[in-house]
């Protein structure tokens, strides 16, 4: 039988939305597996998140010491290593977290590995078959993973469907004296929150948000009459703060901010996933690229094949017509 | 610092669009442009700016095949000091564990303090950095967006989620993954990739490394890429149609309707 242990972060006692997605995935991996849920912490935070986990599944893997209190990826992969059978598929989110741990935990584990898997196939033997994206989201493959030894498997956030919370009543099994030696060369010491800008575009119904598209820092100006025109502000993907373009405050985004606009004009814009993770509560987005083959058509209500810097400035005009 | 970075011959997401071969297997790669994985050149040009401030030397180095030859180049152009082509029929299709067992073999003839990757590159994975840290038992770090060296030990900042910056204290030697927005790489000029023109690249294949060939390449992948597909367009966006003027007028339609006007 395939056994699948699902690694659950948490912060603050909250544990991370993918929990209640695993059992899809894992479901869509072998419908007979059996899944186990796996938590590190210290204290009575990770006894309380323990215990709610065992409202979604049947058995909860729990890592308790000191020097797990902070999730640190060398420690908790070293954990995780003494308490996980090689044969297993280990699933861990695709977020900055899983991106720590993972490909270092597949080495450990001597197992296969397989990064940002959005869709699963099932197995035909010990072969697991799954989806990826490779090129921004551009094109989609099937990959082949041998699992005979073992995989590591991280997940993307937000990609499989939530399970109900209430289906379970499992039970916590204390593993924390089977976690070995927790020494590490790698040491944590604080987290530093990001900036506070000028401008707040999590507060804003309309987001003209420009990206690569753009081409140039002087273009930015025609972002923002348009805005302006349209009582919203510009906010922006990755590449426009990588070039300081823009403050990092203006960042839509895993690694930026979190938006719920009504509308969300994409412009220039090609719709990876850390990108389009920034942007929630359901808005109308509309897509403007040159490029009719843009991932972001595959997300967006409506698309226009059109060159940003040449309809920014019409679509501003008519709509100070109207 | 000796410092190894370690890089990727890519086609340029911001200059292709990408289509599928005729059996569908394979993108269509005739008219593909490449250049450098842009993480990487984050973690050129970080290296170049330690070494600036520490003195040592830079080595960048690649998996692939004969064309791969010239990212090198133009990251020497930029300001690494070697060149190293990892390149044998053998390589081909190796999985990031089979790119990952190359460089180790790379790194073991060195004597390196510190060895770079770039967060991610083509295939979206974010895989070698990680593995090879753990193969050699070095401690990692990964989207690093700061870096302040320091004797036998360093202090990295790794950017997490909503732009957050997470500290860390890490021993030398290690292996840190590099995000974009570290710094801001140079630029490189027809002229400054002319004057690396002439600079021997020394090419090594299993054998040189001593890596067993079923090891690596497809022989030795268990992760393995069946085919390309591009998902059904059905279920995407409606896509505005007809002359600019046309689609505007819809578009602002459509605004209105939602009360985005
Ligand atoms: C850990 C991690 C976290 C990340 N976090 C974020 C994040 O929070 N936010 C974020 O945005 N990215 C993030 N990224 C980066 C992300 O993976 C992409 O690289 C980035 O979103 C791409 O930005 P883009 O769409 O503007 O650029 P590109 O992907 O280069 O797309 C540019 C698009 O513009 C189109 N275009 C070019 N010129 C024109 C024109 N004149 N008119 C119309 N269209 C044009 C092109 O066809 C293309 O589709 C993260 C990456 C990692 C690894
Ligand atoms: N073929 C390769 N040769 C050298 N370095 C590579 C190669 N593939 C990946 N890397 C390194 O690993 C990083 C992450 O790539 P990946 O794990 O493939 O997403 C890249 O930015 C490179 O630094």
């Amino acid at each position: 039988m395939t056994r699948i242990f699902a690694y659950v972060p948490f912060k603050n006692g909250v544990t991370d939305d993918v929990a209640l997605e695993y059992p899809d995935a894992a479901k869509k991996i072998d419908a007979g597996a059996s899944l186990t849920a796996v938590v590190t912490g210290h204290g009575a935070d990770l006894d309380n998140v323990a215990d709610a986990l065992t409202k979604t599944y049947s058995e909860v893997i729990k890592i308790d010491n000191e020097a797990l209190a902070y999730p640190n990826a060398e420690i908790v992969r070293k954990a995780l290593t003494h308490v996980i059978p090689a044969d297993a598929i280990v699933l861990v989110p695709h977020d900055t977290f899983g991106m720590d741990l993972a490909p270092g935990l597949s080495i450990k584990l001597d197992s296969a590995y397989a990064a940002d898997v959005v869709d699963f196939e099932g197995m035909d033997g010990a072969t697991l078959k799954l989806i990826r994206q490779e090129l921004g989201g551009a094109v989609s493959t099937h990959v082949t993973c041998d699992a005979a030894s073992g995989a590591v498997i991280t997940i993307r956030p937000g990609t499989f469907a939530p399970a109900d919370e209430e289906g379970a009543s499992g039970t916590v099994v204390d593993k924390s004296g089977e976690a070995g030696d927790l020494s590490a060369k790698r040491t944590f010491l604080e987290v530093v929150e990001a900036e506070v800008g000028d401008v707040d575009i999590t507060k804003s119904d309309v987001l003209v948000s420009i990206g690569r598209g753009i081409e140039d820092e002087d273009n930015i100006e025609m972002a923002q009459d348009l805005a302006d025109a349209m009582g919203g502000v510009v906010a922006c993907s990755r590449p426009i703060v990588d070039a300081k373009w823009l403050e990092k405050s203006r960042q839509v985004g895993t690694s930026g901010q979190t938006v719920k606009p009504k509308i969300y004009m994409a412009m220039g814009i090609s719709g990876s996933f850390q990108h389009m993770g920034g942007i929630k509560g359901n808005p109308f987005i509309v897509a403007v690229n040159k490029n009719p083959k843009a991932p972001i058509f595959q997300v967006a209500d409506v698309g226009i094949v059109e060159d940003i810097l040449d309809f920014m400035p019409e679509l501003q005009e008519a709509i100070e017509d109207l | 610092m000796e410092i190894l970075v370690c890089v990727k011959r890519v086609p340029d997401t911001a200059e292709n669009e990408f289509e599928l071969n005729a059996e569908g297997n394979d993108l269509d790669r005739d008219d593909l442009v490449y250049s450098v994985n842009e993480w990487d050149n984050y973690a050129v040009e970080e290296a170049i700016r330690i070494v600036d401030n520490l003195g040592g030397s830079i080595t960048v180095v690649t998996v692939g095949d004969d064309e791969a030859e010239e990212v090198l180049r133009r990251e020497m152009a930029m300001g690494a000091n070697n060149g190293v082509l990892l390149s044998d029929d053998a390589f081909e299709g190796s999985d990031g564990r089979g790119i990952a067992t190359l460089l180790k073999a790379e790194v073991e003839t060195g004597n390196y303090d510190l060895i770079l990757t770039g967060a991610q590159a083509d295939e979206g994975a974010g895989q070698v950095g990680g593995m090879l840290a753990a193969m050699l038992d070095y401690p990692y770090a990964s989207l690093v967006n700061k870096i302040e060296p320091g004797e036998g030990k360093i202090k990295v900042g790794r950017e997490i989620e909503g732009g957050n910056q997470e500290m860390n204290e890490i021993e030398l030697p290690c292996v840190l993954s590099i995000q974009t927005g570290i710094n801001e790489p140079r630029y490189v000029g027809i002229r400054g990739i002319r004057k690396v023109a002439g600079v021997e690249i020394p090419v090594k294949g299993a054998g040189d490394l001593g890596v067993d060939a079923g090891s690596v390449g497809e022989a030795g992948a268990k992760t393995k890429r069946v085919d390309y597909f591009v998902p059904d367009p059905g279920d995407g966006a409606e896509m505005l149609d007809g002359d600019t003027d046309e689609i505007i007028e819809k578009l602002i339609e459509k605004l209105k309707a939602k009360g985005g006007l």
